[in-house]
């Protein structure tokens, strides 16, 4: 019999299944990725520039694919179906081509959340509600007509987040930080405008966030009101106008903006869980894949040889997707090690 | 003329309107006003708070907010033994914030 390197599919080239691959090239294994999207890189790879540095989001993207540009990357490719084998998997790929892996590691990430479905922020509705993606488009192109020199921008933080009726129970833990960074930006566009973020708490956990928080108040000048946004209206005028309550004086507070951005949250990928379905993976409660053990064994599946990375089993910030990712390419490493 | 009914001035904070001229001078005289997170320490330690509602959070707030009559009268029962700029968890001289206060009129000008 021929000894044959293992395969292993890596499902998803965003940060996470890139930087998975890389290693697993690097210890000597053969990945394959497969990507929905016609281009690798995933949610990062449309950001302009990242918390709490202000790096270029291309910083990360581009070395993670130039050291990939070796590894079988299959673009514009979805999963037909996929059947566990005695040792090992085989995915049928939306090219009819049939892939026989040993392992499979899950790097899928996860949506956005739609905005619109908060009827009452008005994206979709009003010409000047946007989300925090489409600022960070404006950042990439200067070009949205949305946003026209505001004098005054409103952030709506847990759009989506903390939200049972939306379905979204849990914190999507890097909004906060993302919020305060686009006011940044936004203060350093346009200086004269006034910058206001309503927030219900602010979890600025990571290393450096309290920092650029503080700069937020003290060097930009941005307002923070604790409470909910309630509703948004247009005014006659094409503005919005937005109602909260200032918790902190406990007085209702309204307030018309050029530019409302709503900071949508982070939800599962509903793909994620269909393929977990399949190949025999627990989804969580909270539509996220269910690990192993949260605590030490974040990275793998309770079905041997189906590993997890990064954002399909909850929010996760760069830093952490990119040591999940090498942590389950340990995990598999091990796994396959064990196995001879 | 009496209809029977009266209509009562609405509470809420229109941030459009809101005089913030008495603030934006305070936070030129003490930037440190502006790292403010509304914790509510300095208010808790406060010796004249349990029978005065003296609060620099609220009176900070309440700048913001266009409330100067409110701040105005929490001034005027602070007695400054500085227990709040002790506890500040941002290190805002609190203490010294409240005289800098004191001597600006609702305007933001100098007026001792």
């Amino acid at each position: 019999m021929v000894n044959r390197t293992p395969v292993i599919a890596v499902i998803g080239a965003g940060i996470a299944g890139l930087e998975a691959a890389r290693q697993l090239a690097a210890l000597g294994y053969e990945p394959v990725l497969i990507e929905k999207a016609p281009v690798a890189g995933g949610h990062v790879a449309e950001w302009n520039r990242l918390f709490p540095d202000m790096t270029p989001a291309s910083e990360v993207i581009r070395p993670l694919l130039e050291q990939t540009s070796g590894i079988r990357t299959c673009l514009d490719t979805e999963i037909a179906s996929i059947n566990r084998l005695k040792d090992g998997f085989n995915l049928v790929l939306s090219d009819g081509s049939s892939l026989i892996c040993q392992a499979v590691l899950f790097a899928t990430g996860f949506h956005l959340f739609d905005a619109s479905k908060k009827e009452e922020y008005g994206y979709g509705i009003y010409d000047r509600v946007i989300t925090n993606r489409d600022l960070e488009q404006w950042f990439n192109t200067r070009h949205d007509p949305r946003v026209d020199h505001p004098k005054a921008v409103g952030f709506v933080h847990c759009v989506g987040s903390r939200d049972i009726k939306a379905g979204n129970a849990q914190c999507s833990k890097v909004c906060c930080i993302t919020a305060i960074k686009q006011a940044i930006e936004i203060k350093e566009e346009f200086p004269d405008a006034e910058v206001y973020c309503f927030y219900m708490d602010l979890r600025l956990f990571g290393k450096k966030y309290e920092d650029f928080y503080i700069k937020a108040q003290r060097d930009y000048g941005i307002h923070f009101i604790r409470g909910r946004v309630s509703e948004v209206g247009e005014a006659i005028d094409g503005r919005v106008v937005v109602k909260a309550e200032d918790t902190l004086s406990g007085k209702p507070v309204r307030v018309t903006l050029d530019l409302l951005v709503l900071m949508a949250g982070i939800v599962c990928n509903p793909d994620a869980q269909h393929y977990a379905r399949e190949i025999g993976a627990t989804v969580d409660e909270d539509g996220f894949l269910k690990s192993r053990n949260n605590l030490a064994a974040i990275t793998e599946s309770s079905r041997p040889g189906v590993f997890f990375a990064g954002a399909c089993t909850g929010a996760k910030t760069v830093p952490e997707t990119l040591a999940e990712a090498r942590s389950a390419a340990l995990a598999i490493h091990q796994y396959l090690s064990k196995r001879g | 003329m009496d209809f029977g009914f009266k209509l009562s001035p609405s509470s809420a904070v229109n941030l459009d309107t809101v005089d913030r001229r008495r603030y934006d001078r305070l936070v030129q005289l003490e930037p440190d006003a502006l790292t403010c997170i509304g914790c509510g320490s300095c208010s808790a330690t406060c010796t004249a708070a349990p029978w005065s509602g003296m609060s620099v959070r609220k009176v900070i707030l309440g700048l913001q907010r266009g409330r100067d009559d409110e701040v105005d009268a929490m001034l005027s029962r602070c007695m400054l033994c500085g227990k709040c700029t002790m506890v500040c968890p941002r290190g805002i001289n609190t203490r010294h914030l409240i005289l800098t206060l004191c001597r600006l009129d609702k305007n933001g000008e100098a007026v001792r």
